[in-house]
């Protein structure tokens, strides 16, 4: 079983590293540390774009050269997501516009905030204007810090969840929380219509799954076709119309339109985002190497598990 | 006796013990002394770990974690006594006045055992959720403030941890008390001690051993437990279980993760050594 990010990568890494087969031809990993990893070691096979026409004709800006990894030359997004807020109206009694209200002491108890110290130093980094964070240091991270170890301290943080945020949004447990973008579109559409999903004035931090193919794949011609076949708009199509996330190809939009009639998410800004959306789209840190990643965990790991 | 036989008498012990000796080596020594070289190793999964003897990670994992190294020993004492607290009153009812009944209360005891220890916490998520079925209507009906919370406090993980540690609380006790002699218990009688005295100097002495093994059992599991916490826990509530997991898996820093995981084990094997010889007779070490 496949769980997360973390736990596949130490799954793989041995064998990789004993320079054998994974047995995948195609993987599909979030832009993160692990991903990182995999371009360093040169784990990837890279991609030849003649072999990708569709990519080429179809992928929209948040496909193109993402800054984990330049000129896509070893991955393709699959799926892309946001990460920003979701809040129950009802329980705020106010609207919800900016990650500072994820510190605001009226809601003691009932912030939930995210486990992954990637999402919790990048939303830390936006509660202090940091909107260009590729280009953060250190500094940056410590002073991220020092704001969450206070939101912590004051007992505003009711937990740091993984996937189950939502479920504790959905019972009443949390008011206000950080979130992704697809899990909140579902929880709408299975009985919780009233929690609302927020790009914060800050901006809204955009991550990818990306399609790679592993070194010493058996057929990474194939996996390539697989790839580019994804970026088909009738076939992207169909995938954005069932996982409601941010699809990378806008011609898709047209058909979940017309052919699949399904206009609730042809017109969600959060498949097909507007241009002024996507404006407000902010990147992640990507990690330089093996010292920067631990300085960046032993800063963020003690707010989340002490 | 020949020469013959008495070499024989003297190996076949030894070849007896074969299978053991080996599933002890495989499974046991080779990862334990596996886990110790690691721990003294450094470096990273980049560039690859090196032995190199490095005992500060044993001091240094105690300067970072002692907080969730003494709130483990906490968690797992206070859930370990309710549990006993609880389950010997059920277990001496089932020993004694089960009659007829006993196998089918046994079997009630063992049920929630045929569904996941996971589903089984992650429905106490559920049923103890803020506005949930028993904090919303307590909040409903006027019983409880509006910011009260069980879940993501210390209590919600206790409870999780006594919850799961009800069954193997249950099965010892009720082995030791269904084995006692009913006997001593009517010689006692008959010597003109009332029922306080029967239990107190008869009964309970006599189940101390399933106390005692009931007591390991439990407190060994939820000591290092992770998934109470990670589960019902809040912001306060990390265990040790949760920080190997995260070191481990997360961090990839398998020295670390393993540096804590041993000064786990040996502790609780201190503990374990210890343990009979406080509690007592000699019995004990014999019965474990």
């Amino acid at each position: 079983m496949i769980q997360d990010n973390a736990s596949f990568f130490a799954q793989i890494r041995p064998v990789l590293e004993a320079e054998q087969s994974i047995g995948y031809d195609l993987i599909v990993i979030s832009d993160g540390w692990e991903l990182t990893q995999m371009i360093h070691n040169r784990w990837l096979i890279p991609l030849d774009r003649t072999r990708m026409p569709n990519f080429t004709k179809y992928a929209g800006p948040i496909a193109k050269d993402p800054s984990f990894d330049p000129g896509n030359t070893y991955t393709v997004t699959w799926q892309a997501g946001l990460t920003g807020l979701a809040y129950d109206p009802r329980k705020t009694g106010r609207e919800i516009t900016s990650v500072k209200d994820l510190f605001d002491p009226a809601f003691e108890g009932k912030v939930g905030m995210m486990a992954d110290n990637t999402e919790l130093g990048a939303v830390g980094m936006l509660a202090l204007g940091n909107t260009d964070q590729p280009n953060s240091t250190p500094d940056d991270w410590r002073a991220a810090a020092e704001l969450l170890q206070k939101q912590r301290d004051d007992g505003i943080v009711r937990q740091y969840y993984d996937q189950s945020y939502i479920k504790a949004l959905e019972n009443g447990d949390t008011w206000v929380t950080q979130a992704w973008s697809g899990d909140v579109f579902q929880a709408n559409n299975s009985g919780f219509p009233e929690l609302e999903f927020v790009v914060p004035e800050e901006g809204v931090m955009l991550w990818h799954d990306n399609s790679m193919i592993p070194l010493h794949a058996a057929h990474p011609v194939d996996a390539m076709e697989w790839i580019d076949f994804y970026y088909r708009p009738e076939i992207q199509a169909m995938i954005a119309d069932w996982v409601w996330y941010l699809s990378p190809v806008p011609d898709a939009k047209e058909i979940i339109a017309t052919k699949i009639d399904d206009p609730t998410v042809a017109n969600s800004p959060l498949v097909f985002p507007p241009p002024s959306l996507e404006r407000q789209f902010r990147e992640y840190y990507t990690f330089k190497g093996v010292d920067d990643h631990e300085e960046y965990t032993s800063i963020f790991d003690p707010i989340i598990q002490s | 006796m020949s020469v013959g036989a008495r070499l024989r008498r003297s190996i076949v012990p030894y070849l007896l013990s074969l299978p053991a000796g080996l599933w002890l080596l495989v499974f046991f020594l080779i990862p334990l002394l596996t886990i110790i070289s690691v721990s003294l190793m450094v470096g990273n999964p980049v560039e690859g770990f090196n032995l190199t003897w490095n005992f500060d990670v044993y001091p240094d994992a105690v300067s970072q974690y002692a907080t969730q190294y003494g709130r483990s020993f906490l968690y797992g004492g206070i859930s370990t006594l309710i549990a006993l607290v609880v389950m010997y009153p059920v277990a001496y009812w089932i020993a004694f006045h089960g009659g007829r009944h006993k196998s089918v209360l046994l079997f009630l005891i063992l049920l929630p055992f045929f569904v996941s220890f996971v589903i089984r916490i992650l429905s106490w998520q559920f049923i103890l959720a803020d506005e949930g079925i028993v904090l919303g209507t307590l909040k409903d009906i006027g019983l409880l403030g509006e910011g009260v919370h069980v879940l993501s406090t210390p209590g919600a993980v206790i409870a999780g941890l006594t919850y799961d540690a009800l069954p193997f609380m249950a099965l010892p006790l009720y082995v030791s008390l269904e084995q006692i002699d009913r006997a001593h218990v009517d010689a006692a009688a008959d010597l003109y001690a009332n029922a306080r005295q029967r239990f107190l100097r008869v009964i309970l002495p006599l189940s101390a051993p399933g106390v005692y093994a009931g007591i390991l059992l439990v407190a060994i599991t939820n000591v290092g437990d992770y998934l109470s916490a990670s589960i019902l826990g809040g912001p306060n509530t990390t265990m040790i279980g949760n920080v190997i997991q995260t070191q481990y898996v997360q961090n990839s820093n398998y020295p670390l993760a393993s540096a804590l995981a041993l000064m786990l084990m040996t502790t609780l094997l201190v503990g374990m050594f210890l343990y009979p010889r406080t509690f007592g007779t000699r019995r004990l070490q014999e019965y474990t």
